[in-house]
């Protein structure tokens, strides 16, 4: 146990190391977006913005300071806030600030915090779904080992990795909503507003980003088992005569699943980006679909503004991976 | 390009280290392989309707721009007349719903969008991969730590995201199929150039390379006459595997209406209005999906056999593993 206090300090550099990626990475995309040849003003007005409109434009939007004047003030707003005056108001943007929306002035972090609950609903939802069914057929594959059902397993799991998700959603939607008429075509309603017809609608999207992700826990659960059902110390068990149902759910699957683990907090940390093509699909207003309709409507600082929460969601995300690996894997040292 | 033109770049060349020596012997490992030659028929019928689009479309007398408004019932919002989506003597596979633009044409039209713009962000994928891989490998510690680090990034930011952000900053003008090579290629080349490194850092190590060094070599002529050829198996495999996951990702940008375009078709491009049409003319959502399904799995399958036949050791191990994903669903 004393070994596994190394992790502080290492946990203390993974986290500043986290920190740094996410600086460079809001720095390369300020750059980018809104120091790109071409004129962010005339991006925002339109092509038949007249020269005027697009001075007025530029003021407004403080492109007509200095470059880097301009980069400090996003970084400012990033960590102290900012104020934004449209000329006959002032409008604070309290400290993670990412700008304000081109399209309707709302700020951007009000905008993703609004997404945010129906993509986490999707999120977790759909683990559910991959970690029972993605687990549980790895597991039944590993130790079905020959057999006609490893051989079934394999080719759906083979299928499942290279169906684009979006294939699946609307093939099952199809079969599920049109044909079968067992659910209605799925529309989002929050979990606040009604449980029961928040689960209802939800079922499908679940279903086909779970099934979607849960091919590739299966083969990664199916390795890992195998690799332990390999182990010397498995062996000393069954030769001391422990049942073969002992071994598997005490001693096998306690091995096989840290990487089960670390894989989900890692998917769980970029769906918390959008599941993009499955918000999109269903039509549930998540950070997927916010981001959509900004690069639509050419709404630079939301672009921005969702790109970084998701850079910081997976960047998080393997972090924590990590600490859970080591948690869960009493071999591994963390250092 | 096929596995034995990579596999023998140039006279002289030393083989690679491990089992994967002729290429011959890799030929007849991937013929013995009923799952290898199966993928390997059903893409070359791809490929061939592919190149042969516009003879294809010629011999049946159609184009996948022209309109054919009275072919679509406008009193349904646009859903083909007649059964099975429309489909004719004239029109094989029926026309699409809205427009009557022909549906054959626009899918064996597709296939080239679909497969040139995979094929130009592998290519492009790979090669950034390699320069990356063997900059770090060879260069100084400090390159090696500035680009082993912006890898890690590359590699964990999520694809798909940073790919349509991306194509927010360029003008409408720009033509979207190469938009989408560059912007997809500049993305996905972390695992590559992973692989290239660690490869590079075995090989620099191993006797031929230092004697090529000793025998005053220059760097390039190194790289060249020595490593590249020992990293062709490595990066073949990990390309095999880009190859399908860029064709999804060509198709999940275009099915968001942020890839391909209309008029241009492509896979991807036919089914973003699926959700409309899937009940008045399922053949409409159902063909493209089923094209790009037995494609992707085609790939796949036919990577897999091209790693195992590269190296029949080395499969064993590599096959019970997994790999992660990068579209992000």
């Amino acid at each position: 146990m004393a070994d596994r206090f190394r992790g502080v300090p290492f946990v203390a550099k993974r986290l500043l190391g986290a920190a740094l990626v996410l600086l460079v990475l809001a720095t390369v995309l300020y750059a980018l977006f809104y120091l790109v040849p071409g004129d962010p003003a005339q991006l925002a007005c339109g092509e038949r913005c007249s020269p005027a409109q697009v001075a007025q434009v530029r003021g407004q939007l403080g492109l007509d300071e200095s470059a880097h004047a301009q980069y400090l003030h996003f970084l400012q707003g990033l960590f102290a806030g900012r104020d934004y005056s449209s000329g006959t108001s002032v409008q604070h943007c309290a400290a993670p600030c990412l700008g304000l929306s081109r399209q309707n002035d709302q700020q951007v972090t009000t905008l993703i915090l609004a997404g945010l609950p129906a993509t986490a609903s999707l999120a977790f939802g759909a683990m559910v779904v991959w970690l029972t069914l993605g687990v549980g057929t790895g597991l039944l594959s590993a130790l079905r080992r020959g057999g006609a059902t490893e051989r079934v397993l394999t080719v759906l799991t083979l299928a499942g990795t290279g169906t684009p998700v979006f294939i699946l959603g609307l093939l099952l939607m199809m079969a599920v909503c049109a044909y079968l008429q067992w659910l209605p075509f799925p529309s989002y309603v929050p979990l606040t507003q009604d449980a029961e017809q928040w689960a209802w609608n939800m079922l499908l999207p679940w279903l086909t980003l779970g099934l979607f992700e849960s091919a590739k826990y299966a083969r990664l659960t199916r390795s890992s088992t195998l690799e332990v059902l390999a182990e010397d110390h498995i062996r000393t068990f069954r030769a001391y005569g422990v049942s073969e149902r002992a071994v598997v759910t005490r001693h096998a699957l306690r091995g096989a699943l840290p990487p089960v683990i670390a894989l989900s907090a890692i998917d769980l940390g970029s769906m918390m980006g959008g599941a993009m093509l499955t918000e999109q699909l269903f039509g549930i207003p998540g950070l997927g679909r916010l981001l959509i309709d900004s690069v639509r409507s050419v709404d630079l600082p939301v672009v921005v503004g969702v790109v970084l929460v998701i850079g910081t969601a997976v960047v998080v995300a393997n972090a924590v991976a990590d600490v859970l690996y080591a948690l869960a894997d009493r071999r591994v040292v963390l250092s | 390009m096929t596995v034995q033109d990579v596999l023998t770049p140039g006279a002289g060349a030393p083989p690679a280290p491990g089992p994967a020596a002729g290429a011959r012997g890799v030929w007849r490992r991937l013929r013995g392989r009923p799952s290898a030659v199966v993928s390997g028929a059903v893409l070359a019928v791809l490929l061939l309707a592919a190149l042969a689009a516009p003879l294809l479309t010629a011999l049946s007398g159609q184009d996948p721009y022209t309109y054919h408004d009275e072919l679509v019932d406008s009193a349904s919002g646009g859903a083909p007349q007649g059964s099975f989506g429309g489909m004719s003597g004239e029109h094989w596979l029926g026309v699409e719903p809205g427009t009557g633009r022909d549906l054959f044409a626009r899918l064996v039209h597709g296939a080239r969008v679909s497969l040139l713009v995979a094929a130009g962000a592998t290519v492009l994928q790979v090669a950034i991969g390699v320069a990356v891989g063997l900059a770090a490998a060879l260069g100084s510690r400090w390159a090696d730590q500035v680009l082993s680090r912006v890898t890690d990034v590359m590699v964990a930011l999520p694809m798909l995201v940073l790919a349509i952000a991306l194509t927010t900053v360029v003008s409408d003008d720009f033509p979207r199929p190469l938009l989408l090579v560059l912007v997809m290629g500049s993305l996905n080349w972390g695992g590559t150039s992973r692989v290239v490194r660690a490869q590079a850092l075995t090989l620099r190590g191993l006797d031929f390379v230092a004697a090529a060094r000793l025998g005053g070599s220059r760097p390039v002529r190194v790289v060249r006459r020595e490593l590249l050829p020992s990293l062709a198996a490595p990066v073949i495999t990990y390309a095999a595997v880009l190859l399908p996951s860029n064709i999804v990702l060509e198709a999940s940008l275009s099915f968001l209406g942020i890839g391909v375009r209309p008029p241009t078709p492509s896979w991807g491009q036919m089914l973003s209005t699926a959700t409309t049409w899937f009940r008045a003319d399922p053949l409409y959502v159902l063909l493209p999906s089923a094209l790009l399904f037995v494609t992707v799995l085609a790939f796949t399958v036919l990577g897999d056999a091209v790693r195992t036949a590269l190296d029949p050791r080395e499969a064993g191990r590599l096959r019970v593993g997994t790999r992660k994903e990068k579209t992000r669903g």
